[in-house]
């Protein structure tokens, strides 16, 4: 009884975090909203039986990826000017039309979902089947994700490369 | 933790309004930086429907998946903050509609 209280309690705190970060005009507030949201939803993946998946949300969503978008917008130094802009782009007038699509869009996806039967009960997976399974099954699986990251790091490593290089160069000029 | 019993209709329906959320997110902002933080609520509302459904059937494939979800979305944010940096060098601005035009 205790998991499905604090099931609909960390929903509730995912759900309203979000909100919040899709709706703040500071980048970093928002981020803020965003770590908190994923870490509720770190606790639904620990009361669904699925505790590697929660520490993997934890350690790689909130920990890294979170981390990249932190040194970004340090690094782009938006400031007060930044939120005033966003501010205004956030307008009930530009909003209003996409808004109400997508809730006409979710209200059919609920309906479909509470057609499927009653209460579906769920098992727990434990951390040592996945790790069978991952390598496995799907090792080819993980050698394509590999590659992915690969690619991912020499992508980023030029775009990055480009912009400290170009940076250095007008700093020479300008001596 | 064998038999919780948590319904799997609750999961996916907190699963479909992050992504809902998410969605709503993308339309709505112009900055780079939002686009890209909606992004990542939508993939983790589909990670969690995926973890879900593999704790439906008590297989391990579900977080299988969530992990190739998870090794897709550091990709997708490296390359892509490696962008917002080239749009804010170029543009010296983050909306989203001036870069609209690939011109060199």
């Amino acid at each position: 009884m205790l998991e499905i209280v604090l099931f609909y309690i960390a929903a509730t705190v995912a759900l309203v975090a979000t909100v919040m970060a899709m709706t703040r005009a500071n980048a970093i507030h928002a981020l803020i909203y965003l770590i908190v949201s994923l870490l509720a939803v770190a606790v639904i993946f620990f009361l669904i039986g699925a505790p590697f998946a929660a520490a993997l949300e934890i350690v790689i969503y909130a920990g890294a990826i979170m981390v990249l978008f932190v040194f970004v917008i340090m690094m782009l130094n938006l400031g007060e000017k930044g939120d005033k802009q966003e501010r205004q782009w956030l307008q009930p007038s530009i909003w209003a039309g996409p808004a109400i699509l997508s809730v006409v869009l979710l209200i059919e996806l609920v309906m479909v979902i509470s057609q499927t039967s009653g209460p579906v009960s769920i098992t727990a997976v434990s951390a040592k089947e996945v790790g069978l399974s991952l390598f496995g099954p799907y090792v080819l699986a993980v050698e394509i994700a590999s590659m992915l990251l690969l690619a991912g790091l020499v992508g980023s490593f030029h775009l990055g490369r480009r912009y400290l290089e170009r940076d250095n160069l007008e700093k020479q000029g300008g001596q | 933790m064998d038999g919780l019993n948590i319904p799997l209709n609750h999961i996916l329906l907190v699963s479909s309004l992050l992504f809902a959320i998410g969605m709503l997110g993308l339309m709505i902002r112009r900055n780079i930086i939002f686009i890209l933080m909606s992004l990542e609520v939508m993939l983790n509302a589909a990670a969690l429907a995926f973890v879900a459904a593999g704790a439906h059937w008590g297989q391990p494939d579900g977080q299988i998946v969530f992990m190739l979800i998870l090794t897709v979305a550091a990709a997708e944010v490296a390359v892509g903050l490696g962008l917002v940096l080239q749009v804010q060098k170029r543009f010296k601005t983050l909306d989203m509609d001036h870069a609209n035009r690939m011109q060199g």
